[in-house]
């Protein structure tokens, strides 16, 4: 009878939690991993980006975002816009093209894909006869021409993919217009560039990469000139005008040729080596451009001399007397430049460079060619990510301080707005004002604007000034020697080098009422911040703190503490230190939380915690949790911790390092897929060899790190008796016990003077050992704690001190209810046991009713080893929901989840990208654009069926499984060790929900 | 043997009679079945009871199959009245006059063929051979059984590994391999997860119920399969204070083999190590008729026990802010079992009465749902499912009790 009445309320559960959660992966933060295509739609104003794990990328102006993910787990080596038209055309690693279109839909844009297709030569000709090499989207808009491999220009039609036969343009027919004496000597070689005339649309240039240049009339198909350059072809250019072509070649050089009246052969005009005298690399890519009435900008990517400069990657800009080489600190993948005025017209106003690790703006038009901020795009990486935090609904008068210190921060940037402007940015304000903050490993935390769909920085603070550090932290990146030669220019801000690993930023937190900050790092310093908007010359005091407490037999084998500066140092207005706690032994913090109210920060190690004090700067609290015969945690940075993170990086680089740098065609591509796959075999074959074994044994007491710090938590609560609260102090380790402190505050008048005291109250070891990850407080009606001066400022209810409070203790295995002050179970929820997965992340979320209006649950997000997301009741601790998230064997990903107060997550997809989801109904955000044609294009015939839309009320989950489940289709042709899959997956999960974006947007306004 | 034909009265549902034989002497009393209370205030009554007070007495009780077993610590002490049907028969006798090799099968019955445990067991007890010596250790405790022989196929094994108190380590590696099943389309080759090593010493070793190349099938009920190894040596971490294993033996010519329908001739393989003999292959018959006959795999502990929270028993230690009792908890951390560090569950005393029934009372629900289900032998339910229920079981226990 129980269980019947139970299963009536289940059901009414049932309904209310389909209310309450929905998972959706909403956007992608960041910068694309390992772009290799990029694309610009003039007439658009619209900017493709396409990356090797087969993703598309689309950008316009700030929120205009789309993405899409090709079937094929293949590089996108090319993107073409289609002129004048809201289509695209991709070719891919395999061969294959495809066209994409936005499409309108219910006042929305979206990106679908609408065809495919694969070049067929002749019947047994070999496959470098159709390898597509070059592609030129013609001016016309409905003609494709493919140079290729063996030396042919195919022409399709599009769309639709119609190859014309009778129009190709064999290897034969231009040989035959070609002096014998050039074309005996050997053959062509491919294609490597198809140029149209800029005067004439029948007009299209032909570079063989042998470096003979074709000029082809269409309409009469035949060759009307060819240009017989004595180098390899790299790259050319039709000047505007239509009057000379410019080549660049793989020595260094370019040339340019007039196109004489009617000549029958073409002077070789002007032929320079920028960087001469040495042997210089390749010139890949020239561009020149004209002004009105001055002189043309020369734009040009590489030709560095080889053995001085031949690893820097630089454009160099050359107009009038001014020379320019700007120099990346990545790959670059390619670069355009976009002009004043409508339809290519006007004057250059910005170059824009895609390199590898980010996106450069460059603003041709104010002087001294300053960057233009990148409102996305913007590399998270720039130093790798550590760690991150965040805050939701910011106050509005710490909002504006945080954006006025940061623009004090990019003055050297150009005062021009963002070039990129396409579409329209349809997506509502968002509802609040949220901060990312992301910690780095050169020691700087970064403030994000997360709001919205765009990831914009806002601040960026500098631990390093504290410190004695090796290097000068601020060194100048725009410096240069006059009359160096070549001008080098650094720009971009990509720099994966650290001066000093223990500068490190390991946590976060910040109070978003007071506007303090704490920040803790790699070697045992925690840094006190507060919000100051000015700037300020003034010595941070250094605390030391022994974790130890003389507990002996120690050895501490890791690094050395940071060295802080003795002397007053200047800091910028924004967060300025103003104490420093520094840990002895110098262990990286694991742990950190601050109570601005009680003015305590609280840190823990893996030898112990402190509560201090930073009014008086005081030491409240020390408490060693370090087992003597913890060799381990006593060491040192010999830990497994850090060997396993060490070598996940390791791996990682390995990764990047195998993947040689994509050359614009893969001639030798056959043999490269059997290289891997050889490799596969052999990996493996040693697999076998070598079978994985896993330790079958209970935890003890003596498993090292047992007495590293977890978690900790203030509140405010009834620890020793149930009729008076007192604050207090929570801190879980490693080994799973929970260390229970009562803190004693001296009344406010006199706060300053009296000395905060903390006394041991309860000791809580739980049997199963598991290292605890979350400890949280349950008022009387179940619901968290509110945080520090949320009731000050009148943002949270009181919590209910009069029903009995509870203590939620998050182990990795288990989550547990105990009751207070008398700490025995009430309810407790096992997840290891019962299916073998571990608790990773934990956060408290408050779930809106999507129905009712004002109804709404605090509820724990919790994500697994399994990367799966949970949703928990509150204070039940019942499993309301399940999603898979992330992938499993994705353990940096999984690391690096951060859940917000929203029911919203971030997590990195790569080093340099977070992905965001969303579990809540009432709150998503996402891109919302529309991009209408500039001439109204005829509807092509559809190849990818929309999913169709059914008026069942929950859409956006069906559409999420749709996702899923091509995910897992993905998932079983692929190979899951291999890291493009993982990226595959995951875009495939986006990619889709990035094409039918209304759906959800329906769902959140409904 | 007055076990067969005594009815239990009412009485015993709540009481358990005692019937104490020292020397030519009886006493009876009788004791509360739920709260037994401990095995010193227990010893302590014998010998008021029996008045002998400042004798060393060594206590033994026969048990259900009539052997003759020694009560020296709150473990067996609990079993036996848990396990006295309704008569709790004890035989005292002085410690210094003690005869130990009383101890043991056929100690008190003649014509008995069952076995008393897993672990302590010698094959064979049909043979007219010397009575089996069993000594009286320390701490006298079950460590490791096959259980729910009754319910699972014969090919598969369920083995329990207890970890209780020992200082022995599990001992075991797993590692994954494959398995091949027979499907009705052919053989299928699936992944699955296998024993790879076994720690010398280890308890996983020294039971002998495991063995190198034994597939894993389940752990603690969940099945393992399509799980990752780490899922499964995370759940079997988990559970690692009462882990319960079920493997596909790579040995499978020493399964556990129960005797036909008729009885008599049914030599009971008993544990893992039952003669080569061949033995298995007479006496096989599907588990449904296997029913009727007893079960000759029994268990030597309580059942309520096998799903018991080991894991619910936290220490927590009330500082109160003396520094040295604070210091002292920190010290003895691993030792949980310290008489000064009460289980916060599974409170005996009277001031706790009020928290410790509800536990009881949970405890019996689960103990009569599970063995319910072992001693109706006619149980032939799959065993996922039954697992599963007494999962449910379990859970629905804590929520009726809180």
């Amino acid at each position: 009878m129980k269980r019947f009445r139970r299963h009536v309320h289940e059901s009414q559960r049932d309904r209310l939690k389909q209310e309450l959660f929905q998972f959706t992966k909403t956007v992608e933060h960041g910068f694309p991993h390992q772009p290799s295509a990029l694309g610009y739609s003039a007439s658009l104003q619209l900017m493709a980006i396409g990356t090797r794990s087969g993703a598309i990328k689309l950008y316009g102006a700030p929120g205009v975002e789309f993405m899409g993910l090709h079937d094929e787990n293949a590089a996108v080596t090319q993107v073409f816009f289609m002129p004048h038209q809201v289509e695209l055309v991709t070719l891919l690693d395999d061969n294959s093209l495809h066209m994409w279109t936005l499409r309108g839909h219910k006042g929305l844009s979206e990106l679908l894909e609408i065809g495919r297709f694969m070049l067929t030569g002749p019947p047994g000709a070999p496959p470098s006869v159709t390898r597509v090499t070059a592609v030129l989207a013609h001016s016309s808009g409905e003609l494709l021409l493919l140079g290729t491999e063996g030396g042919h220009v195919f022409i399709v039609e599009v769309p639709g993919f119609r190859e014309l036969e009778e129009r190709n343009i064999s290897l034969d027919q231009v040989t035959s217009c070609v002096p014998d004496d050039y074309i005996g000597r050997r053959n062509l070689e491919h294609v490597e560039a198809l140029q149209e005339s800029p005067m004439n649309s029948n007009q299209v240039a032909i570079g063989y990469g042998r470096g003979l240049i074709v000029i082809w009339d269409l309409e009469q198909h035949l060759a009307i000139r060819h240009i017989l350059p004595t180098q390899q072809l790299e790259s050319m250019w039709w000047t505007e005008d239509g009057s000379s072509i410019l080549s660049s070649h793989s020595d260094g050089s370019y040339c340019c040729w007039t196109l004489g009246a009617e000549g029958e052969y073409e002077e070789d005009e002007k032929s320079d080596i920028p960087y001469g005298h040495f042997p210089c690399k390749a010139i890949m890519k020239i561009v020149k451009l004209p002004t009105a009435g001055g002189p043309p900008f020369l734009l040009f990517s590489g030709g560095m001399p080889r053995a001085s400069y031949g690893d820097r990657h630089c454009i160099t800009v050359i107009h009038s007397k001014t020379q320019v080489a700007f120099d990346f600190t990545s790959r670059i993948i390619d670069f355009f430049v976009i002009r004043h005025g409508p339809h290519l017209t006007g004057e250059p106003s910005a170059l824009v460079v895609l390199v590898e690790e980010e996106l450069v703006v460059i603003d041709l038009q104010t002087e001294g060619w300053p960057v233009i901020q990148a409102p996305y795009l913007v590399p998270l990486h720039s130093s790798a990510i550590t760690c991150s935090h965040h805050v939701s609904a910011i106050p509005l008068k710490l909002w504006e301080r945080i954006i006025a210190a940061g623009l004090l921060q990019n003055t050297h940037y150009s005062k021009k707005p963002w070039p990129i402007t396409g579409g329209q940015n349809l997506a509502l304000d968002p509802p609040q004002r949220d901060l990312l903050l992301t910690g780095h490993e050169d020691g700087t935390v970064r403030f994000w604007d997360a709001s919205g769909v765009c990831l914009n920085p806002l601040f960026k603070l500098s631990t390093a000034s504290v410190f004695h550090a090796d290097a000068d932290p601020n060194d100048n990146m725009s410096q240069s020697a006059e009359g160096e030669w070549p001008p080098f220019r650094k720009v971009g801000c990509f720099d994966p080098y650290s001066d000093d690993p223990r500068l490190g930023i390991q946590k976060i937190h910040l109070c978003k009422y007071s506007g303090y900050l704490t920040v803790a790092g790699t070697a045992g310093q925690i840094l006190m911040l507060e919000l100051n908007d000015e700037a300020s010359e003034q010595t941070v005091e250094a605390k030391i703190v022994d974790l130890l407490q003389g507990q002996e037999g120690f050895r501490w084998k890791g690094h050395t503490q940071l060295d802080v500066r003795e002397e007053p140092v200047l800091f910028p207005p924004g967060f300025q230190p103003f104490t420093v706690v520094q840990c002895q032994p110098p262990a990286v913090v694991t742990a950190l939380t601050l109570h601005s109210e009680w003015k305590l920060v609280a840190f823990g190690t893996s030898h112990g915690f402190g509560v201090y004090d930073y009014l008086q700067k005081k030491s409240v609290l020390v408490k060693c949790t370090l087992n003597p015969s913890d060799q381990l945690a006593m060491e040192g940075p010999l830990s497994r911790v850090k060997s396993i993170k060490k070598s996940l990086r390791q791996s990682f680089r390995r990764i990047r390092r195998s993947r040689v740098s994509l050359r614009k065609h893969q001639i030798s591509s056959t043999a490269k897929i059997q290289e891997a796959n050889a490799r596969l075999e052999a990996e493996l074959a040693e697999m076998e060899l070598a079978p994985v074994q896993r330790k079958i044994e209970a935890r003890s007491s003596d498993d090292s790190f047992t007495g590293l710090i977890r978690t900790l938590y203030f509140a405010d609560t009834f620890l020793s008796d149930s009729s008076h609260n007192s604050p207090s102090l929570w801190a879980g380790t490693n080994g799973g016990c929970v260390f229970a402190y009562i803190l004693f505050l001296p009344p406010l008048e006199r706060r300053a003077d009296d000395a905060v005291t903390a006394q041991p109250a309860k000791e809580i070891q739980l049997m199963h050992r598991a290292p605890v990850v979350g400890i949280v407080v349950l008022d009387g009606q179940g619901a968290p704690l509110p945080e520090p001066l949320e009731m000050a400022h009148d943002l949270a209810r009181s919590p209910d001190m009069h029903g009995s409070h509870h203590l939620l203790v998050i182990s990795e295995e288990q989550f547990k209810v105990f009751t207070l002050p008398k700490v025995s179970t009430k309810m407790k929820l096992k997840v290891t046991a019962v299916d073998g997965s571990r608790v990773r992340r934990v956060g408290v979320a408050w779930f809106g009713s999507s129905r009712t209006e004002g109804y709404g649950e605090s509820g724990l997000v919790f994500l697994t080893n399994q990367g799966d997301v949970h949703v928990l009741s509150l204070p039940h601790v019942k499993i309301q929901v399940r999603h898979p998230c992330i992938r499993r064997e994705d353990v940096s990903g999984i690391a690096s989840c951060v859940f917000t107060k929203q029911g919203h997550g971030f997590y990195l997809i790569s080093p340099s990208e977070f992905e965001r989801f969303s579990l809540s109904t009432r709150y998503l955000v996402e891109p919302r654009c529309l991009v209408e044609a500039p001439i109204h294009s005829v509807a092509s015939n559809q190849h990818k069926p929309m999913p169709k839309v059914t008026s069942s009320t929950h859409r956006s989950s069906q559409d999420t499984e749709d996702a899923e489940s091509a995910a897992r289709h993905v998932m079983e042709h692929a190979l899951l060790n291999d890291e493009k899959v993982l990226q595959e997956i995951q875009k495939s999960l986006e990619g889709d929900q990035g094409s039918f974006p209304q759906n959800n947007v329906k769902s959140a306004v409904a | 043997m007055n076990k067969n034909h005594r009815v239990p009265s009412s009485r015993s549902l709540s009481a358990v009679e005692v019937k104490s034989k020292f020397g030519a002497e009886f006493r009876r009393f009788s004791l509360d079945r739920s709260k037994p209370g401990r095995f010193d205030e227990f010893y302590g009554l014998l010998q008021h009871v029996h008045r002998i007070p400042n004798v060393e007495l060594l206590v033994a009780y026969a048990d259900v199959h009539g052997d003759l077993l020694p009560i020296n610590n709150d473990d067996n002490y609990l079993k036996a009245v848990k396990s006295a049907n309704p008569l709790l028969r004890l035989f005292l006798q002085r410690k210094e006059e003690a005869d130990y090799s009383a101890f043991g099968t056929d100690s008190l019955t003649r014509k008995k063929n069952t076995v008393l445990s897993a672990v302590l067991l010698r094959p064979d007890p049909n043979k007219k051979k010397p009575p089996v010596i069993i000594s009286l250790p320390k701490d006298f405790r079950p460590v490791s059984s096959i259980i729910d022989v009754d319910i699972l196929p014969e090919t598969h094994r369920r083995v329990r590994l207890y970890k209780h108190g020992q200082e022995k380590p599990l001992g075991f590696y797993i590692r994954d391999g494959s398995s091949v099943r027979v499907t009705p389309q052919g053989l299928e080759k699936v992944p699955g997860i296998f024993i790879s090593r076994l720690v010398p010493g280890g308890l996983a070793e020294s039971t002998g119920l495991l063995a190198v190349n034994d597939e894993v099938l389940e752990v603690n009920g969940i099945e393992v399969a399509a799980k990752s190894l780490d899922q499964v040596t995370d759940m079997m971490i988990a559970n690692s204070h009462n882990l319960i294993i079920t493997v596909k033996p790579a040995n499978q010519r020493n399964n556990v083999v129960r005797p036909g329908g008729g009885g008599g001739g049914g030599a009971s393989g008993s544990s893992g190590r039952s003669s080569d003999s061949g033995t298995s292959h007479h006496g096989y018959s599907p588990y449904g008729a296997a029913a009727a006959g007893p079960t000759h795999i029994i268990q030597n502990f309580p059942v309520g026990e096998l799903e018991s929270d080991e894991d619910d028993e936290d220490l927590v230690i009330e500082v109160g802010g003396e520094a040295e009792s604070m210091r002292h908890a920190a010290s003895n951390y691993s030792m949980p079992s310290l008489p000064r560090y009460e289980p916060h569950l599974n409170l005996r005393t009277a001031a706790n009465s009020g928290s410790a029934f509800s536990i009881n009372a949970n405890g019996a629900l689960r103990g009569s749902g599970s063995s319910g289900s072992l001693n109706n032998t006619s149980c032939t339910t799959p065993s996922p499912d039954r697992a599963k229920e007494r999962r449910s079981l379990e859970e629905e226990g804590t929520v009726i009790t809180l």
